[in-house]
């Protein structure tokens, strides 16, 4: 496992070092001083001098890059001239409520999905799963920003019961606050899971061992959970896993809706103020969440299916 | 094959399709249609401006006079969503064309000459999918400023990657196959081989990956009207309008639910549509 995980984090490498490369350029597509742009309003003179100097803009590209790069394995992202404070910090500060968002509508989409998706496999053609075909065609046009209006609607203002703005204080109110938000997230995502897994559990049902463990007379659950669940878990991560971008994507829209302080929240206002240096930072850190979350599923594969262990090896 | 080697009941050739269509195709391209009808003829009828301000009207209930309500600038909500419709249809159309056409190109240069090319490329796919799609036409946008204009270029600049990688896939195939070493045998030029014998067979997987495409541009168009990135107001595009009546959600919730029902209305006809063409035009495999 040890051998795997090194191996794995080091096939990352060139992924991170482009990534890297791209948020350096981004900033110098603005035409004009790259310096100029950093500093926004705020560039007088002696400052715009001085992130010269600290951005090497006197010498190559190449130069520069590496000078980004050693400031960057520091955690020194830049500094925000709008919000006064170093982009690091902001950052840090803003992590924690979309992290939160991203596992809780991820942990919404399995609880919604497999039930669901086991139902309708069990029972094929039947009500319930022509409910759960239908979700999945028309679940994928739905606007998920649109559903986070509507939901707040129902939830804060038709019945108002629920939280519909902001992060909380406690984590028992992070659940609260939270749940219309990570709702409306695994609402997108539960019709892409669900036809892949729909599709795997009616063919893990079909399998010999699944017919030898009924006949030595297990009971119902241990067949499910033991053999039928955890073999067609695989497509359903797999699936998952290659929206993971998607799902990240979609909480900078549906922060934006909540009025939850994370850092897609903290994107768009910065658009609005022109605070280039916090997009550059937080488009990389984006990036990287995505890197680590593929990295992870890789390492869930290996727990679901040990064969794979010495395939990776 | 004559007329009367037929079995009974088919009638004789020249029908439109070869095959029976699926339901799903002819319900989801009628209400296509449907859309497209009305981004076209709607603004030619009913020719009122929605743009207009008539603040003696705003935030009025649907009734008669205005079935869909009014927003509050007073404007007819069911005519912004009539006018909006040739918006985001043309969103769709131009969050399309121009991933579908580089990444086309790209994907099949690279395929077809492999090697330094194929590298340099795939390389260059590598970096762009390792960012979260939305994140990075958002982080496009904030450098390139605001506008449907400068949407088109962001989105354009981050879809090409999965067509390229498609056709890049089938190409990869395609030039191996004896119609092409034909070509190469009688000597015709490297363009020829590739536009016009290779590329005819090899754009067909990225064509049906776009008519699904299609509706997912309308999306994130839609999504970026809302948060100000995409179409600005007052142009009457549907995320556009979500977004204004969202301030008003307790007073007038027809605003914003409206246009969100018509986007959904709108996916679904090209799910089906997408569907049933994926059914047509593989039959063999079974449902």
């Amino acid at each position: 496992m040890g051998a795997f995980l090194l191996r794995r984090t080091a096939l990352l490498v060139p992924v991170v070092i482009g990534i890297t490369l791209a948020v350096f350029l981004l900033i110098r597509l603005i035409p004009g001083d790259p310096a100029r742009v950093l500093l926004g309003i705020h560039a007088t003179p002696d400052a715009l001098a001085a992130l010269h100097k600290s951005m090497g803009l006197d010498r190559s590209l190449a130069a520069q890059y590496f000078i980004f790069l050693k400031a960057l394995i520091r955690g020194q992202l830049g500094y925000s001239y709008f919000f006064s404070e170093g982009v690091s910090d902001l950052v840090l500060a803003r992590i924690a409520p979309t992290l939160f968002l991203i596992g809780y509508a991820t942990a919404l989409t399995v609880l919604i999905a497999f039930p669901s998706a086991i139902l309708a496999a069990l029972r094929p053609n039947s009500i319930w799963d022509q409910a759960v075909r239908f979700a999945s065609i028309f679940g994928i046009g739905l606007p998920g920003y649109w559903l986070g209006v509507v939901l707040v609607y129902t939830f804060a203002i038709a019945i108002p019961i629920l939280p519909v703005a902001g992060y909380g204080e406690t984590i028992g109110e992070h659940f609260t606050f939270l749940l219309l938000p990570s709702l409306t997230i695994a609402v997108s995502l539960v019709p892409l899971v669900l036809r892949a897994l729909r599709a795997s559990v009616m063919e893990t049902l079909r399998a010999g061992y699944v017919d030898t463990a009924r006949a030595k007379g297990l009971a119902w659950h241990r067949v499910m959970g033991r053999h039928v669940v955890r073999n067609a878990l695989m497509p359903a991560v797999t699936v998952l896993a290659l929206n993971i971008g998607y799902l990240i994507g979609g909480t900078v829209i549906i922060e934006n809706v909540f009025a939850i302080p994370g850092l897609g929240g903290l994107m768009i206002l910065s658009i609005g103020t022109r605070d280039y240096p916090t997009i550059q930072a937080v488009t990389l850190v984006f990036a990287i969440l995505v890197v680590l979350v593929n990295l992870a599923t890789d390492l869930i594969y290996v727990v679901l299916d040990p064969r794979l262990r010495a395939v990776i090896r | 094959m004559t007329t009367a080697s037929l079995p009974a009941g088919s009638r004789p050739a020249r029908r439109f399709f070869r095959r029976r269509p699926p339901r799903s195709l002819l319900i989801g391209g009628g209400m296509i249609l449907f859309w497209i009808a009305l981004a076209v003829v709607g603004p030619l009828v009913w020719t009122a401006d929605p743009t207009a301000l008539n603040l003696g009207d705003s935030l009025l209930s649907p009734s008669f006079a205005h079935p869909f309500g009014t927003d509050n600038l007073g404007r007819d909500v069911l005519l912004r969503i009539v006018n909006g419709a040739s918006v985001d249809l043309q969103i769709g159309l131009f969050t399309v064309l121009p991933a579908l056409t580089i990444g086309s190109l790209v994907g099949a240069l690279a395929g077809y000459y492999g090697s330094f090319a194929d590298m340099a490329v795939m390389r260059l796919v590598d970096i762009v999918v390792a960012f979260p799609f939305f994140v990075l036409v958002i982080a496009i946008i904030a450098v390139l400023g605001p506008g449907l204009l400068n949407m088109y270029i962001a989105v354009g600049l981050v879809g090409w990657v999965s067509y390229a990688r498609v056709v890049r896939a089938e190409m990869m195939v395609a030039k191996q196959m004896d119609y092409a070493r034909a070509a190469r045998v009688l000597g015709f030029s490297d363009a020829r081989i590739l536009l016009r014998h290779l590329m005819p067979n090899v754009i067909v997987q990225a064509l049906i990956y776009s008519t699904s495409d299609f509706i997912l541009g309308i999306l994130l168009g839609s999504s970026l009207g809302f948060l100000g990135l995409g179409a600005q107001p007052p142009t009457p595009e549907w995320g556009v309008m979500i977004a204004e009546g969202y301030s008003f959600l307790a007073r007038a919730p027809w605003i914003s639910a409206l246009p969100g029902l018509v986007i959904v209305a709108l996916a679904a006809a090209f799910s089906l549509f997408g569907d049933g063409l994926a059914d047509y035009l593989r039959p063999e495999i079974d449902r």
